[in-house]
């Protein structure tokens, strides 16, 4: 059988997150993210005028884009996408030079600096997922609102979601080919 | 339509680091993994506690990495979470990082009040309280000591204060909070919700809150079977004047006037019984009093709760016909605060009520029974029997059918003005893990009352506003340095956790166990903690239960088998605890004291021409005042705003992110607080999160962030039934 590469995707479902933000108190804690700095965050977004409204509250973080700008940015290769993904972008820390291009790069600006200098940001838990165990966020989540797999596996939970429910993803126009996804 | 966007709201919540700390080595931890790679050298241990972020007590565990904290994570089979921590149990190593904490027993120097205390060894400590506490009893009575508790340590403190004679243990979170959910349900089914609530959300194909804004209010099991609720397409009925998050997934949003659920309620009750939506079966069978509750509530039509309400006549008739539909699986929220306006139980009653006609109670997608697991207690003498308890003073007098003792009351009963017209009154008081300036509105009353006192001890963990009115602090552990009794809340499945130590004792701290034993054996009552140290008084009891301390640390959580069905089946001949056997629907309990059978409406003060109702409520990142110095959570959420309605802001000329003072009826004025302009919602009211603004300059990361709702709290309207204080009916305009 041949190995295909992953293609890992979040989806997440903006009909029952609660923007609680406990997906970013797991991810500090987790990932021991330095203070002051966080790899995810919510966003509420309300229209309407009262009391008609409308409200649709995401758990974001890095897209772990498929055509990643900060990737093809990164003057020094440490911004890349992991072996064996297609789309998973991790930080070498070791190569990262502090340069910000990245930064400047990212339309989501989920990318920060550490203290040490080197730019960070979401990972997906890329050390759970050698584990075979979800990421922090998804599960924390008191929503049971994050779902996380392969999309190239077609029987995957992300996969089966994005068929039967209506998504979008955050910035379409820029051509990032986000891989987090929600579910409106 | 096309959709109008008129305004777009972005709010970011951002995170924050875990602080720099240095410990000693972990007690009594199962080593657990190590992680692969580059981590290969961490040593990882993970030790089984259960929460004290919030009162809720979801068990999990809590991780350690090279013998420093690292996370905390839920249980798995732990029903009050599934696992999944809420934002604040998952910043818990916060609490215990916390540099502001109480270090060492303080006794006082100067008056009280004015936070000039010295350092003292815990003999000493010890031996102030003792000879105070033996002082009191001489001269006035043990009975005139009185206990206020918040939190799981508080157990050890009723077992001490029992053993001195007193039996006046009064908590805010009773008739500052949920007492009158309590009592309505008592007043109904015979049996309260209590906590862990009893809903059966995860089943219900139809969720109606009112006031509650489940999400905010981040209690994770209700969180969870509400959002499983949604998922599975069940339909949410949200009255609020807030377009809560809890709102924004709901079908049906009723921006109700605040004031006026009781119209809303009876309306509904109305259209079920004359449109015969209810479940006539259920109804026969189980209830009493139907046709005195349906010509109670003849005239209480949609269309006369609609100019009350300002709820449309056909919204009322719909959502009462789509809860219906969905019945017995639809459960209308019992809520949890329900201190708002005074006829409180009644409100909750008029609730319940609907709850009846649809047969939800005990029903899949209602109301689950709730079983407790039997654990029997560790032997010990008989506590003596105190002569006079909270049920004497001219408070409890008053409340008969109150339940607990109200926080209030032992206030009132305290002050030495009145002192000559009372049958009691209290000369020393135990406070523990509440901080009584925040909790209690009325605050010149509780400090009039602290004033009075012959002692004041306080228990806890940081140096709160009460902590500066007290003779003696003792500085209590964080729940992850000790041990607590066993969790054996109910539930679905009879369940025990343990909770136990992760770490040593920061500073010198102990554990709430240690200082309550301790300072009985001082005050000559060691006969009444007949156990060297609580892991002896755990294995007694887990082996009586058929474990053991060793296997309650492998699993953290114990699941026990239930004695009786999860629901009353169909047509079962169930008894209800009540005097009649059956679903009250028409109380002549409540008739015989002179309150009214069957709920009615009252109308409530309005707010004055430039005055907004003052709402509150929680932040999903905060539990009140006692979090906000977290410094995890401080960063997530570090001050409070105050919600205006946008049209509101434009005539003050209000900007969205401006700080404004806020002044309340009766001339007090808040601190500073950041104007959030919304269309979330109603006019007529203001909204903000409670807890924040705190005096304590102790208190880093909190003092002085955001506004203090309390402060702006000096009108109290009493819950005639149960002695609830409640707080909706103050009313705040701005100071630019």
């Amino acid at each position: 059988m041949k190995l295909t590469k992953k293609k890992y995707a979040m989806v997440i479902d903006t009909k029952t997150c609660v923007g609680c933000g406990a997906c970013v108190v797991a991810c500090k804690t987790e990932n021991e993210v330095p203070e002051g700095r966080h790899r995810d965050w919510i966003v509420e977004e309300v229209s309407g005028t009262f009391p008609n409204l409308q409200m649709e509250i995401r758990s974001e973080r890095c897209n772990h884009c498929s055509n990643a700008p900060c990737v093809h940015a990164c003057p020094t290769g440490a911004s890349h996408y992991k072996k064996g993904t297609e789309n998973l972008v991790l930080v070498d820390e070791n190569k990262c030079t502090g340069c910000k291009a990245c930064m400047a790069a990212c339309p989501y600006e989920a990318r920060f600096t550490v203290p040490e200098g080197y730019t960070s940001k979401c990972t997906f838990c890329s050390h759970r997922i050698e584990k075979k165990e979800q990421p922090a966020c998804s599960t924390v989540c008191p929503a049971q609102a994050i779902y996380f797999g392969d999309l190239n596996n077609p029987m995957s939970a992300v996969s089966r979601l994005l068929r039967k429910r209506k998504f979008k993803t955050l910035l379409p126009e820029v051509g990032t080919k986000a891989n987090v996804y929600y579910l409106v | 339509m096309a959709k109008e966007f008129s305004r777009r709201e972005f709010i970011k919540i951002a995170g924050a680091g875990v602080g720099t700390l240095a410990l000693g080595a972990g007690i009594g931890k199962v080593v657990y993994d190590a992680l692969g790679n580059d981590a290969a050298a961490d040593v990882i241990t993970k030790t089984p506690t259960y929460c004290e972020m919030c009162t809720y007590q979801c068990a999990g565990w809590a991780y350690l990495k090279n013998g420093k904290p690292w996370k905390l994570v839920g249980n798995d089979i732990d029903e009050h979470s599934y696992g999944r921590f809420c934002t604040k149990g998952s910043a818990g190593f916060g609490v215990y990082n916390d540099s502001d904490r109480l270090k060492t027993p303080l006794i006082r120097k100067e008056e009280r009040g004015k936070q000039v205390f010295k350092e003292a060894t815990w003999d000493e400590a010890f031996e102030y309280i003792a000879k105070k506490l033996e002082h009191i009893k001489k001269t006035y009575g043990p009975e005139s000591v009185a206990l206020f508790s918040h939190g799981s340590g508080g157990k050890w403190f009723k077992q001490l204060l029992k053993a001195y004679g007193t039996s006046s243990f009064a908590a805010p979170s009773y008739a500052n909070c949920r007492g009158p959910r309590e009592e309505g349900y008592i007043n109904t089914f015979g049996e309260p919700i209590d906590s862990p609530e009893r809903t059966d959300m995860r089943n219900s194909r139809c969720v109606v809150l009112i006031g509650s804004h489940l999400g905010e209010n981040t209690h994770s099991q209700q969180v969870n079977e509400f959002t499983t609720a949604i998922r599975n397409g069940a339909t949410v009925i949200v009255a609020d004047p807030r377009y809560s998050t809890a709102a924004g997934k709901a079908k049906h949003w009723l921006p109700i006037k605040p004031g006026t659920d009781i119209a809303l309620l009876l309306a509904w009750i109305h259209v079920i019984i004359n449109e015969e939506l209810y479940d006539r079966d259920y109804v026969d069978r189980y209830t009493s009093g139907f046709e005195k509750l349906k010509a109670a509530v003849k005239n209480n039509t949609p269309e006369w709760a609609y100019p009350i309400t300002s709820i449309k006549a056909e919204v009322i008739r719909e959502t009462a016909r789509e809860m219906a539909k969905n019945a017995p699986a639809t459960i209308l929220h019992p809520g949890r605060h329900n201190v708002w306006y005074g006829d409180d139980t009644q409100r909750v009653r008029a609730g319940a009520i609907i709850n009846a006609l649809l047969g939800s109670w005990g029903r899949k997608g209602g109301f689950f029974m709730p079983e407790r697991a039997e654990v029997p207690a560790y032997p010990g003498p008989k506590p003596p029997k105190p002569k006079k308890s909270f049920k004497d003073t001219p408070t409890g007098k008053k409340f008969d059918l109150a339940n607990l003792a109200i926080s209030s009351g032992v206030c009132d009963a305290t002050v030495h003005g009145v002192r000559n017209d009372h049958g009691t009154f209290y000369e020393g008081w135990f406070i523990y893990g509440s901080n009584l300036i925040k909790a209690l509105p009325q605050r010149e009353k509780t400090i009039k009352a602290l004033r009075d006192l012959e002692l004041v001890v306080v228990v806890d963990i940081l140096p709160t506003e009460i902590t500066g009115w007290a003779d003696v602090v003792l500085p209590d552990t964080t729940y992850l340095e000790r041990y607590d009794d066993l969790r054996q809340s109910p539930g679905r499945t009879p369940q025990i956790a343990l909770r136990s130590p992760v770490l040593p004792p920061r500073y010198d701290s102990k554990p709430a166990w240690w200082i309550a034993k301790n300072l009985g054996e001082k005050m000559g009552l060691g006969k009444y903690f007949p156990w060297k140290d609580i892991e002896e008084y755990l294995e007694y009891r887990l082996k009586k239960a058929g474990s053991s301390l060793s296997e309650m640390k492998k699993l953290g959580v114990k699941n026990m088998e239930r004695k009786d069905p999860l629901y009353i089946s169909k047509g079962e001949d169930y008894k209800f605890p009540t005097d009649s056997k059956k679903i009250e629907l028409y109380s002549d309990l409540l008739k015989d004291y002179g309150f009214d059978p069957v709920p009615v409406y009252t109308r409530h003060e309005e707010p004055p021409e430039g005055f907004y109702r003052l709402l509150y409520g929680r932040s999903p990142s905060h539990s009140f005042a006692r979090t906000i110095n977290n410094p995890i959570l401080a960063q997530v959420n570090p001050e409070n705003t105050v919600w205006v309605n946008a049209g509101i802001a434009k005539d003050w000329g209000l900007k969205n992110g401006e700080y404004v003072k806020l002044e309340n009826q009766d001339g007090v004025i808040s601190g500073k607080i950041k104007v959030k302009v919304t269309e979330r919602i109603r006019p007529d009211c203001v909204y903000m999160v409670h807890g924040f603004g705190s005096e304590q300059k102790k208190l880093k990361r909190a003092y002085n962030k955001g506004a203090d709702d309390q402060a702006l709290m000096t009108r109290v309207k009493v819950d005639p039934i149960m002695g609830g204080q409640a707080i909706h009916g103050n009313f705040v305009t701005f100071k630019v």
